[in-house]
């Protein structure tokens, strides 16, 4: 069952499926949580690590920790789109993607195709940033940040 | 899962601790038997009180869980849209938390419209095995909406052009 970086070829067992599954829905705070999860599945500590580690390495898991909640630390967060001529998208994209603010950026297959999330550290920077795109790239932004949350979670079952 | 479910939109106010925590499990929990206790070793601090922070960041919601992230491309969905809708802005509060509630959608929000060229206030992460998958989820999308929704996109990405992390500084 294990497997490295590059491997693509390791395949999940069954016990690995189960682990998927009971580890998108939350992780126990106490002193031994690997012990409260492996005991569920019923299999030892040490294998629930090695095969945690295993599904990290494979690319299985992108990441296995706390998940943040950016806004509710008092910083800012939107989803911005622009229209970019298909000549001029280079250019754009490399001033876009040189700001820090910049934490994910999407080529999408639409007039509006360039889409990326603006994160700062105070909630009013990012209208900030918004502007300075403005001006340095000469094309407007549509600013869209989230007027009402229905859901957010990833979770797939496998 | 309802926008009902979770805790109000207050914003917590960050200890130096919170955010020295934030800092070091931001890559991820430690993979060892007692993860907890080998921060607080880290930090200088009980693990009772590491645990303690966590779960009233988590209480707070600034943690809305500590779980595993799948890469759902590697899990065989491999083909992730960005579903966009026009719908009557008096129904969205009721029909947001119907369309979220979908198990093939795992981002569902209202957004501003920006007319005349950007009609649609409300946007789903669709995610599918194919395009054809992801079109047979938007019809189902498009059935639970009905009458109250005017017109539909959807928009598949064709390069990730930045991907980064949270970033959140310690401040010192």
């Amino acid at each position: 069952m294990r497997g490295s970086a590059d491997d693509n070829t390791y395949q999940l067992d069954q016990t690995d499926r189960q682990l998927l599954n009971i580890l998108q829905d939350g992780f126990p705070i106490c002193e031994r949580p690997y012990l409260a999860v492996a005991e569920q599945v019923g299999i030892n500590e040490e294998e629930l690590i090695r095969r945690i580690e295993n599904l990290l390495a494979t690319n299985y898991l992108t990441r296995f920790g706390p998940m943040y909640h950016a806004e509710r630390m008092g910083g800012g967060l939107s989803l911005a789109a622009m229209a970019i001529p298909a000549g001029d998208f280079e250019r754009v994209n490399l001033i876009v993607n040189s700001l820090p603010e910049i934490a994910h950026n999407y080529e999408r297959d639409h007039a509006f195709n360039m889409w990326f999330v603006v994160a700062t550290e105070q909630r009013e920077d990012v209208e900030a940033t918004v502007k300075k795109i403005q001006a340095l790239t000469g094309y407007p932004v549509y600013n869209m940040p989230k007027i009402e949350e229905f859901y957010v979670g990833l979770r797939f079952a496998v | 899962m309802s926008a009902s479910a979770s805790p109000s939109e207050t914003i917590m106010v960050l200890t130096d601790l919170d955010r020295k925590l934030i800092e070091l499990t931001q890559a991820g929990l430690p993979l060892v038997a007692r993860p907890y206790h080998q921060l607080a070793g880290q930090m200088g601090i009980s693990a009772d009180e590491v645990m303690c922070r966590l779960q009233h960041m988590q209480d707070c919601g600034v943690i809305r869980r500590i779980a595993a992230v799948p890469n759902h491309y590697k899990l065989g969905f491999r083909a992730n849209g960005m579903t966009v809708w026009d719908v009557d802005d008096s129904e969205i509060r009721r029909l947001g938390p119907q369309v979220g509630a979908l198990d093939f959608v795992s981002h569902c929000y209202q957004r501003p419209r920006h007319l005349p060229l950007w009609s649609y206030n409300f946007f789903a992460m669709v995610h599918g095995a194919d395009r054809d998958d992801v079109q047979s989820h938007i019809a189902a999308i498009r059935e639970l909406l009905g009458e109250h929704c005017r017109a539909h996109d959807v928009l598949f990405s064709t390069r990730i052009l930045k991907k980064t992390g949270l970033r959140l500084k310690a401040r010192e």
